[in-house]
C-alpha cells in the first residue's frame, strides 16, 4: 500500500464541443476501491471508458502503477486492467458458449493452461462446471454477471473497472454479486474502481468514494463520513439524504 | 372496489407441457395505492396485466374471477375491452424510449391519446395536451410538446408518458416499474408526482416494482410475490415487521448506508415457499 495502484489527474474528455469530463483527479491504493457515484450523463462511466482504454479522445495525466497511460495502450495493459459492464446480457455473446468467452482473453494473451484456468475460474465465481458449454441465454442474469466477472479475470488483471455491475440485477442477487466481488478483492489483491447510481452499494464495496456532478468530480468522501452526514458539497447531501429516505424514514 | 382478482392463473405453453407464471393470485384494488413487489420473474407484471388482458399470445388465462369495475375482463369482447384500456386504466411502462413513438412529437402523442379517448378537435386536443404537460410539471409545456423523444431526457420521457396515461382520466393508474431506468434524484420526483396526482383525482394505483423500500414509501399497502404467487401481504408502514422468510431476506440482503455489514446475507432460497398451497 504504498504508491497508487490508479492515479489520475486533471482529465478532461470531450466530445465534439461538448465537455464531458471537465478535468477530475483522484487516485487509488493498491488492493482498494474507490466508487464513483452521480446521475446520468454527470460522466462517471466516461472516465471509466478513458481509463479503460475504450476511449482514446483524452487530456490529463493517468497512471496504473506509475506507469504513465498513453491514448493506445498495449496488450500488456489489458492484461493488467479489465472492466466489467452494467448489461451482462449486452456484453457477452450470444451465439458464443460461456468456454469460448473465458478462452478467449487467454488466446489473446497467448496463456496456455486452457483447461483448467476455465474450471478454476468457474469454481471462483461459484458457477458449476455445467455451465461451460452453455450459451449466455440459458443462464439467469446473475449467472451472467458471475461469468462476465469470471471473464474480465482470465487474464489475472490488478484492476478491475466495475460499470454499474450489479443494477441490472435483482437485489437477492445483488448481495451476492457485492460479496463475490469482496472475497475476490481481499484473495487476489485487486483494485476497484466502481460506478453505481447506488450510493448504499458503493459505500459497501468502496471506503472512499467521487461524487461526479455535470462532468466534476465536487466531493471526494470516505464512506465513513458519507455514512455520518459529514458531507460537504450540497448535490453529495441531496444524494444522501435521497438514499437514506427510502432506507429509514425515520432517520431523516 | 375497481379491480377484484380471484384465482389468477397464467400459464405459458412450452414443449415440456405448461408452465405457470402466476399460481392462484387473488386481490383487489380500491381508491388505494397498491405496492406489488418481487424478483424478475415472480409474476408480477403479468398480474397488473391481467386486468387489461395485455398478455402474450401465447399465455393463457384463467381465473375464477376477474373484474375491472364489475366488468368481467376474461369474457369481455375486444370492444369492451378497449373502453377499459386506456381510457378507464392506464399503463405506465418502464422505459420511455421504447414506450414512445420516436417519429411523432410528444405533444402529438398526447394529443392522439386524449382525441382517441374524448374526441374534440385538433386545436382542443393540442390545448389539452399542453395543458397535461404543465400537470406533470414540465416547465415550459408548450416548448415540450414540439419535442421529439429523443430530444427529451429520461425524467422528461417520463412525464409525457404520464401525461399520455392521465389524458383519458383514468380510474386506475398502473404503474410498471416506472422508474427503474431512472437516477434516483429523478425516480423521488416522478414517484412524487405519481402520488399526488393519484391523491389530487382520487385514482386507485398499482405500483410494480422489485425495490422494496421504495415501494413501501410511496403505498399504503404491499403484496409480496414469489414464484407466482403472493406470499405476504403488509401494510406498507410495517414492512420492518414483515414475517415471511423471503419478506425479510428480501429486506437484509440489501446493502445500507447507514448501517454498514462487513457481508450481505444471501437469500437462501425454501423449496416451500413455492410449493403448491
Amino acid at each position: 500500500m504504498t504508491a497508487s495502484m490508479i492515479a489520475v489527474e486533471n482529465l478532461r474528455v470531450r466530445f465534439g464541443t461538448q465537455d464531458v469530463v471537465k478535468g477530475v483527479s483522484f487516485s487509488v491504493p493498491r488492493g482498494g476501491s474507490f466508487g464513483m457515484v452521480g446521475e446520468s450523463g454527470s460522466g462517471k462511466s466516461t472516465i471509466l471508458r478513458a481509463v479503460s482504454g475504450l476511449n482514446a479522445d483524452w487530456t490529463g495525466r493517468m497512471e496504473i502503477d506509475g506507469v504513465a497511460l498513453m491514448p493506445k495502450r498495449g496488450r500488456a495493459f489489458f492484461r493488467r486492467v479489465q472492466m466489467v459492464f452494467q448489461d451482462p446480457y449486452g456484453s457477452l455473446h450470444p451465439g458464443q458458449t460461456i468456454d469460448r468467452a473465458l478462452s478467449e482473453p487467454l488466446l489473446v494473451h497467448g496463456i496456455g493452461d486452457i483447461e483448467t484456468r476455465i474450471l478454476r475460474a468457474l469454481a471462483e465465481v461459484a458457477l458449476p462446471s455445467t455451465v461451460r458449454f452453455r450459451f449466455p441465454h440459458q443462464l439467469s442474469g446473475g449467472q451472467r454477471q458471475r461469468v462476465a466477472i469470471a471473464r474480465a479475470l482470465m487474464a489475472e488483471p490488478e484492476v478491475l473497472l466495475l460499470d454499474e455491475p450489479t443494477s441490472a440485477l435483482d437485489v437477492s442477487v445483488q448481495a451476492e454479486v457485492l460479496n463475490l466481488l469482496s472475497a475476490l478483492q481481499k484473495s487476489r489483491n485487486l483494485t476497484y474502481v466502481m460506478v453505481s447510481h447506488n450510493l448504499a452499494v458503493v459505500a459497501h464495496l468502496c471506503p472512499m468514494i467521487g461524487v461526479m456532478q455535470g462532468g466534476n468530480l465536487v466531493e471526494t468522501i470516505s464512506a465513513e463520513n458519507l455514512r455520518a452526514g459529514r458531507t460537504q458539497h450540497a448535490h453529495t447531501t441531496e444524494l444522501r439524504a435521497l438514499s437514506v429516505e427510502l432506507e429509514d424514514p425515520e432517520e431523516v | 372496489m375497481l379491480v377484484r382478482m380471484d384465482n389468477l392463473r397464467v400459464g405459458f405453453r412450452t414443449p415440456q407441457g405448461v408452465s405457470e407464471a402466476v399460481r392462484g393470485v387473488s386481490l383487489t384494488v380500491g381508491q388505494e395505492k397498491l405496492g406489488i413487489v418481487g424478483e424478475s420473474g415472480s409474476g408480477k407484471s403479468l398480474t397488473a396485466r391481467s386486468i387489461l388482458r395485455l398478455l402474450p399470445g401465447s399465455a393463457t388465462v384463467t381465473a375464477d374471477k376477474l373484474e375491472f369495475d364489475g366488468i368481467d375482463v376474461l369474457s369481455a369482447r375486444e370492444g369492451a375491452l378497449r373502453r377499459i384500456r386506456g381510457k378507464r386504466a392506464g399503463l405506465i411502462m418502464q422505459d420511455p424510449k421504447y414506450s414512445l413513438n420516436p417519429v411523432m412529437t410528444a405533444g402529438a402523442q398526447i394529443a392522439e391519446a386524449w382525441r382517441a379517448h374524448k374526441g374534440g378537435s385538433r386545436r382542443q386536443a393540442t390545448k389539452a395536451a399542453i395543458d397535461l404537460l404543465a400537470q406533470v410539471r414540465i416547465r415550459d409545456p408548450a416548448r415540450v410538446a414540439g419535442l421529439y423523444p429523443h430530444e427529451l431526457s429520461g425524467g422528461m420521457g417520463q412525464r409525457v408518458m404520464i401525461a399520455m396515461m392521465l389524458a383519458p382520466d383514468p380510474e386506475l393508474l398502473i404503474a410498471d416499474e416506472p422508474t427503474s431506468a431512472l437516477d434516483a434524484t429523478v425516480q423521488a420526483d416522478i414517484l412524487r408526482l405519481i402520488e399526488d396526482l393519484v391523491a389530487k383525482r382520487g385514482m386507485g394505483l398499482m405500483l410494480i416494482s422489485h425495490d422494496l423500500p421504495l415501494v413501501s414509501h410511496f403505498c399504503d399497502r404491499v403484496l409480496v410475490m414469489y414464484a407466482g404467487r403472493v406470499v405476504e401481504e403488509v401494510k406498507a408502514a410495517d414492512l420492518h415487521r414483515a414475517k415471511h422468510p423471503y419478506t425479510r431476506g428480501l429486506l437484509e440482503c440489501l446493502p445500507s448506508l447507514v448501517k454498514p455489514k462487513p457481508q450481505l446475507s444471501v437469500l437462501k432460497r425454501d423449496p416451500a415457499w413455492s410449493a403448491p398451497q
